[in-house]
C-alpha cells in the first residue's frame, strides 16, 4: 500500500473507469451533454464528483494504482472551474500512458491546458528520476497526438517578454514585434526598425517555464534531497496535517531554491536540510499573491495563485494526494498590486 | 491442572503487565498478538509449573488453556490449546520476521519462528531441534497492558534453575518504561542451546542481557529508548516495504519518532479539526435527503432557497472566487407583486453649500460661493427592470445560508468599471479603492454580476423574441424593447452552425449604459445646470458618449453577438465543440474572451449561462487607476480674494513717504490756512 499517488495526474488505464457511476448507462448524448456542461466548467459540485471518484479509487485501491489518479485530481481541482470533458479525460489516460511508453519517462503529468483562441494547448510534463531536473514538456492540441517542446532558454524568456496578449492556438503563428535595432554599418550607427518574428511554440515554451518557475508548488516533506544529490519522492510522506496545510509555509516552491541563502542563520538553523531544501511560499511577493482555502470542511485544501490566475493546487490533508494544474490564458496578472 | 497453572500464569503476566514490561513486541498498527504463536511455548519445563511462567497468552480473556503446561510432556505434545490460540491471533508474517529481525542474537536461532501462522505450534513441537528462542510478547492496544510472554522453547532438559533464571531475569530487566499505550516492542531474548551446560549460556546471556540493557537505557529527554525505537522502525519498515529502504531510514526514524507525539494528542485533535468536516457533509447530507434527488447540488439548495423566498424562478448563476472564501451566486426572480422592499438609500445631496453660505452671512467677509454642485445622484433603476431585473442570492459553501444581495445603483456600476480588486469572500469587506466605492464588498460583487450579466448572457438565435410592443414609443426611445419571452416556436438551431457563426448568438439581457443604467435617465429635468462626468470608454458596445444631455444609447435587446467589438483583434467569444470525438452529441461551448470564465452552451435546443471566474474584465493592457481630477476651481476668485505678494521694504519705504508727504502737505495746507487765519487775524 505504500504506493504514492503524489504529485498525481500520472497516466492511467482505460477510459472508463472515469466515469461516474451514476452516468453508466445513460445514452451517450445524455452522458456526454451532462458531463460536458458539468465537468467542463466544474458545475457538478467538486464534492459530488469527489464522492464518486473517492468510492471508486477506493474500491479499486487494491488493484490499480494510479489510474484514477488523473482523473480524482482533475475533479478535486475542478473548484475553480476549469474541467476536462469526458472524451478528453479519456483520450488523455491512453495517450500519456504511450507517452510514457514511448519516451521512457519515469513519470508522466498532466501540466495543464493553455487556453487559446482558436485552439488550445494541452500540456504534459515528463519526469525521470530526479524530482528536480528540467522537465520534458509536450503539448498536444487534440489530447492524442503529443510533440516535444523544446527547453526554455535565457533568449527565448527575453524574446517572448515582450509579446503579450492571448495565445492564438496555432502553433505556427507568429507574432511579430517591431524593435529598434541599432546596426553598425562602417562605422555609423544606425536605428532600424526591425521587425522580429516570434514563434507561438516559443512563446509556449517560456510561458510554461515561467509558471513553473513562479508558482508550480509542493507540500513540504513530499520529497526529499539525498546527500547524493538527487531529489526523491518521499514515500513516508502522510499527508500535511490540518494546522499545517493552512499555514503557506508548508508549501514550497517546486523549482531550485532563489531565497533560500538569503535566510539568516537562525532560521536555518530550524530548517531539516533534507525537506527544506527550497523556497517556502511564505516570502512571495506581493503578500497575499495566493489564496488559500479549505474545501469541504476541512478536508481539501486548494490553493491558488494570484499571480498566474488559473493555476490551482489542491492536497488533500493526511493523505498523499496532492497536485497543480494550470488552465487559463497564459498571461501573468500584472495589475495584482491593485487587486489586492 | 491447568486451571491451576492458568491463574497463575494470569498473575505471572499482570505482573509484568503491571510493571510496564517494556520488552513487548508493538504490533502497532494491528493488534495481533501473535508471535506467541511462534515460538511457541513448548516449554517442557513447564512442567514445572513453578513459578510464573510468563507464557500466558497475551490476551486475558482468553483463557490460557492453551499453555500446555501441564500437558507438556514431551515436545511433540500437541496442544489442545492450539488452535484457539491459533484462532486467536493472527500472525503476519512481518510481524513474525520482525521478531527474527528483532532478536539480534545471532547462533541459536531458532527455526521456531516460524512465519508460518498456522502452526506455529506444530512447529516448535519439534523441540529437539529448538535452539534459541525468541520470546516474542505482544501488546494489547485495548488494554494497554502489555503482555509478555517467554516463549521458551526450551529443552526439557533443562531444570528449574533455568526456569527461575529466566524468571528473575525477566524481573530484573524489568524497566518501568511505560509509554504510549501501542509501542513497546520488545524482545526478551532467551534462549538456551541444548546441550550446552548451563554455565556457559549464562555467561553469554549475560553480556547479552547488559548490551539489551544498554540499548534500554532510556534517553533523558524524550523518554525512550533506542530498543524500542529501532524495534519500531523495523517494524514500520516491514509493514511498509518501501523500496530503497536504507536510503530513507532517516525519513522513517523521524516519522517513528514524530509518531509517539501524534498518538497522543489524536484524541484531541481529531473532534476539532473533523467537526467542520462533518458539520458541512450533515448539512448537505441534509440537503440530498430532503431533496431525494441525484440532481446536482445546485438544484438543491436553491429548493431550500425556494422555501424560505417566494421565488418564481430561480437558476444558477455562477462562482465567483475570492481570496478567503467564494460565492456561489444564484439569480432569483421573485414572483409578481411579492418583492422584498430594500432601504432605499438616495442621497441626492441637493447643494449644500447654501445653507454654509447663509450661515456666513454673518460674517464680514463672505465667504465665496461655490461653483461647485454635486451632480445628482442617478437613481436606481426600479426592481425588475433593467439592471435590477433580477435578484441574486449568495452564498459561500453549499450548506451555508443564502444571502440576499442588494441592488445596484448606477453609480456602483460606473465605479466598479474604474476599479479592480479581488473579492475577500467576506460579504462586508470595505473595499479600499480610488476612487472610493460606494458601498462595501456586497455592492461590488452585485455591480460585477450585472455587468458580467450583461455582457455574457447570451442565447440562440430565436430563443427568445419580442413580446408585444409596448405602447407608444416615446421620442428618446429609439426602439427599445424591454421584454422578451421565450419563443413557442424554436426549433433549435444545428450545434455545428452555432459554432460556426456568432451570429446565430444574441444578448438577451440589456446592455448597461455608461451612466450605469439600462434605460436612460435624463437628469436634467431635476435640477438646472449640471455636469456630467462620464468619461468610461466602452469596449464592448457601441453606445455613445453622452455630451451633457444627450441621450445615451446601447444596442438594442437580441443583438447578435456577432456585433460585439473586438479588443485589440481578439474576438470577444471564442466557439467550440465540446469534443471532437463525438460531434453528433457534442455541445457548443461559447468562451468569453472579454470577461473570462463566462461560458454558453448550447445542444441546440437548450442553452444556458453561467460564469465561474474572478469576476474580473479581461483587458490586455495593464490596469492604470484613473488619474486624478485637477484641482477644482471652486469659487471666483475676485480681487479681493487673490493674494498679493507682500510690499517689499523699498516700496513700503516709498508707500510711507508718500503719505508722510501727503500728511506734511496736508497739514501745511492748515497750517498755511492758520496762517492765513492768524493773518486774517493779525491783520485785522
Amino acid at each position: 500500500m505504500g504506493a504514492s499517488v503524489r504529485p498525481s495526474f500520472s497516466e492511467g488505464l482505460g477510459g472508463e473507469q472515469g466515469w461516474p457511476k451514476a452516468l453508466r448507462g445513460r445514452g451517450p448524448q445524455a452522458v456526454s451533454g451532462i458531463l460536458t456542461a458539468l465537468g467542463r466548467a466544474g458545475l457538478w459540485s467538486p464534492r459530488r464528483q469527489l464522492l464518486l471518484a473517492t468510492w471508486q479509487a477506493l474500491s479499486r485501491a487494491l488493484v490499480t494504482m494510479d489510474a484514477e489518479s488523473l482523473l480524482l485530481s482533475l475533479e478535486l481541482a475542478s473548484g475553480s472551474g476549469q474541467g476536462l470533458s469526458p472524451d478528453r479525460r479519456a483520450s488523455l489516460l491512453t495517450s500519456l500512458l504511450l507517452v510514457k511508453r514511448d519516451y521512457r519517462y519515469d513519470r508522466v503529468l498532466f501540466w495543464g491546458r493553455i487556453l487559446g483562441l482558436v485552439a488550445d494547448y494541452y500540456i504534459a510534463q515528463g519526469l525521470s528520476e530526479d524530482q528536480l531536473a528540467p522537465r520534458k514538456t509536450l503539448y498536444s492540441l487534440n489530447c492524442m497526438e503529443w510533440s516535444l517542446l523544446p527547453p526554455a532558454t535565457e533568449e527565448m524568456m527575453a524574446q517572448t517578454s515582450v509579446v503579450k496578449g492571448r495565445f492564438m492556438g496555432d502553433p505556427s503563428h507568429e507574432y511579430e514585434h517591431t524593435e529598434l535595432q541599432k546596426i553598425n554599418e562602417g562605422g555609423k550607427v544606425f536605428e532600424e526598425e526591425v521587425v522580429v518574428q516570434i514563434k507561438e511554440e516559443t512563446r509556449l515554451v517560456s510561458i510554461i517555464d515561467q509558471i513553473d518557475k513562479a508558482v508550480a508548488i509542493i507540500p513540504r516533506g513530499a520529497l526529499f534531497k539525498t546527500p547524493f544529490g538527487p531529489i526523491h519522492v518521499n514515500r513516508t510522506f502522510e499527508g500535511l496535517s490540518l494546522s499545517e496545510a493552512k499555514k503557506l509555509s508548508s508549501y514550497f516552491h517546486f523549482r531550485e531554491p532563489v531565497q533560500l541563502k538569503n535566510k539568516t542563520l537562525l532560521e536555518k538553523a530550524d530548517l531539516d536540510p533534507s525537506l527544506d531544501f527550497m523556497d517556502s511560499l511564505e516570502h512571495d511577493i506581493p503578500k497575499g499573491s495566493w489564496s488559500i482555502q479549505m474545501e469541504r470542511g476541512n478536508a481539501l485544501v486548494v490553493l491558488r495563485s494570484l499571480l498566474w490566475p488559473g493555476l490551482t493546487f489542491f492536497h488533500a490533508p493526511r493523505t498523499k494526494n496532492c497536485g497543480y494544474i494550470y488552465v487559463g490564458t497564459g498571461e501573468k496578472n500584472i495589475d495584482l498590486p491593485f487587486m489586492l | 491442572m491447568e486451571d491451576s497453572t492458568s491463574p497463575k500464569r494470569e498473575k505471572a503476566n499482570q505482573d509484568p503487565r503491571e510493571a510496564g514490561q517494556p520488552w513487548e513486541e508493538v504490533t502497532a498498527a494491528s493488534s495481533q498478538g501473535l508471535e506467541s504463536g511462534l515460538s511457541e511455548p513448548l516449554e517442557l519445563e513447564q512442567g514445572l509449573e513453578t513459578g510464573p511462567q510468563p507464557r500466558s497468552p497475551p490476551q486475558s480473556p482468553q483463557s490460557r488453556a492453551s499453555i500446555p503446561l501441564d500437558d507438556l510432556t514431551g515436545p511433540g505434545a500437541s496442544y489442545p490449546p492450539s488452535p484457539p490460540q491459533e484462532a486467536s491471533y493472527t500472525p503476519s508474517p512481518p510481524a513474525l520476521a520482525r521478531q527474527d529481525l528483532a532478536v539480534p542474537w545471532p547462533s541459536d536461532k531458532t527455526t521456531s519462528v516460524n512465519p508460518e501462522a498456522g502452526t506455529p505450534h506444530f512447529h516448535h513441537l519439534e523441540q529437539s531441534s529448538d535452539k534459541g528462542e525468541s520470546t516474542a510478547s505482544h501488546t494489547f492496544q485495548s488494554e494497554g497492558s502489555t503482555f509478555r510472554q517467554s516463549q521458551q522453547t526450551k529443552h526439557h532438559l533443562y531444570g528449574p534453575e533455568d526456569v527461575n533464571y529466566n524468571n528473575s531475569k525477566q524481573k530484573e530487566l524489568r524497566f518501568n518504561i511505560f509509554q504510549d499505550e501501542d509501542s513497546n516492542s520488545n524482545y526478551d531474548l532467551d534462549y538456551a542451546e541444548p546441550g550446552v551446560s548451563e554455565l556457559a549460556p549464562s555467561m553469554l546471556e549475560i553480556t547479552i542481557q547488559s548490551a539489551k540493557a544498554y540499548l534500554q537505557k532510556t534517553s533523558s529527554k524524550s523518554g525512550l529508548n533506542l530498543y524500542d525505537h529501532l524495534s519500531d522502525m523495523l517494524a514500520k519498515v516491514l509493514d511498509e516495504r518501501p523500496e530503497n529502504a536504507v536510503d530513507i531510514i532517516e525519513s522513517i526514524s523521524q516519522d517513528v519518532k514524530m509518531g509517539h507525539f501524534r498518538k497522543k494528542l489524536d484524541t484531541l485533535q481529531n473532534e476539532n479539526e473533523m467537526l467542520p468536516t462533518y458539520e458541512i457533509a450533515e448539512k448537505q447530507r441534509a440537503l440530498f435527503l430532503q431533496g431525494n434527488l441525484e440532481g446536482a447540488d445546485q438544484e438543491l439548495e436553491d429548493e431550500i432557497l425556494t422555501d424560505t423566498h417566494p421565488i418564481q424562478r430561480c437558476r444558477f448563476w455562477g462562482k465567483i472566487l475570492g481570496l478567503e472564501m467564494n460565492y456561489i451566486v444564484a439569480e432569483v426572480e421573485f414572483r409578481e407583486g411579492e418583492d422584498e422592499e430594500d432601504v432605499e438609500e438616495e442621497d441626492v445631496t441637493e447643494e449644500r453649500d447654501d445653507a454654509d453660505s447663509e450661515a456666513d452671512e454673518d460674517d464680514e467677509d463672505q465667504l465665496p460661493r461655490t461653483f461647485y454642485k454635486t451632480p445628482q445622484a442617478i437613481p436606481k433603476e426600479e426592481n425588475r427592470t433593467g439592471a435590477n431585473k433580477y435578484v441574486y442570492f449568495v452564498c459561500n459553501e453549499p450548506g451555508r445560508p443564502w444571502v440576499k444581495l442588494p441592488s445596484v445603483m448606477p453609480a456602483q456600476i460606473v465605479t466598479a468599471r474604474k476599479i479592480k480588486k479581488f473579492f475577500t469572500g467576506r460579504l462586508d469587506a470595505p473595499i479600499i479603492s480610488y476612487p472610493p466605492f460606494p458601498g462595501n464588498e456586497s455592492n461590488y460583487l452585485r455591480a460585477q454580476i450585472a455587468r458580467i450579466s450583461a455582457g455574457t448572457h447570451v442565447s440562440p438565435l430565436g430563443f427568445y423574441q419580442f413580446g408585444e410592443e409596448e405602447g407608444e414609443e416615446e421620442e428618446e426611445v429609439e426602439g427599445r424593447r424591454d421584454s422578451f419571452e421565450e419563443n413557442p416556436d424554436f426549433e433549435g438551431i444545428q450545434v455545428i452552425d452555432l459554432v460556426e457563426s456568432l451570429s446565430n448568438w444574441v444578448h438577451h439581457v440589456q446592455h448597461i449604459l455608461s451612466q450605469g443604467r439600462c434605460n436612460w435617465f435624463n437628469p436634467i429635468q431635476k435640477s438646472e445646470e449640471e455636469e456630467e462626468e462620464e468619461d468610461e470608454e466602452k469596449e464592448e458596445e457601441k453606445g455613445e458618449e453622452p455630451d451633457y444631455t444627450e441621450q445615451e444609447v446601447g444596442p438594442p435587446l437580441l443583438t447578435p453577438i456577432s456585433e460585439d467589438l473586438e479588443i485589440q483583434n481578439i474576438p470577444p467569444w471564442t466557439t467550440r465543440l465540446s469534443s471532437n470525438l463525438i460531434p453528433q452529441y457534442a455541445v457548443a461551448v461559447l468562451r468569453s474572451n472579454l470577461w473570462p470564465g463566462a461560458y454558453a452552451f448550447s445542444n441546440g435546443k437548450k442553452f444556458e449561462n453561467f460564469y465561474i471566474g474572478w469576476g474580473h474584465k479581461y483587458s490586455p493592457d495593464n490596469y492604470t487607476p484613473p488619474a486624478l481630477p485637477p484641482v477644482y476651481q471652486e469659487y471666483p476668485s475676485g480681487a479681493e480674494l487673490t493674494e498679493m505678494d507682500d510690499p517689499t521694504v523699498e516700496e513700503e519705504q516709498a508707500f510711507r513717504a508718500a503719505q508722510e508727504a501727503a500728511v506734511l502737505s496736508a497739514e501745511e495746507n492748515e497750517e498755511t490756512e492758520e496762517d492765513e487765519e492768524e493773518d486774517d487775524y493779525d491783520q485785522e
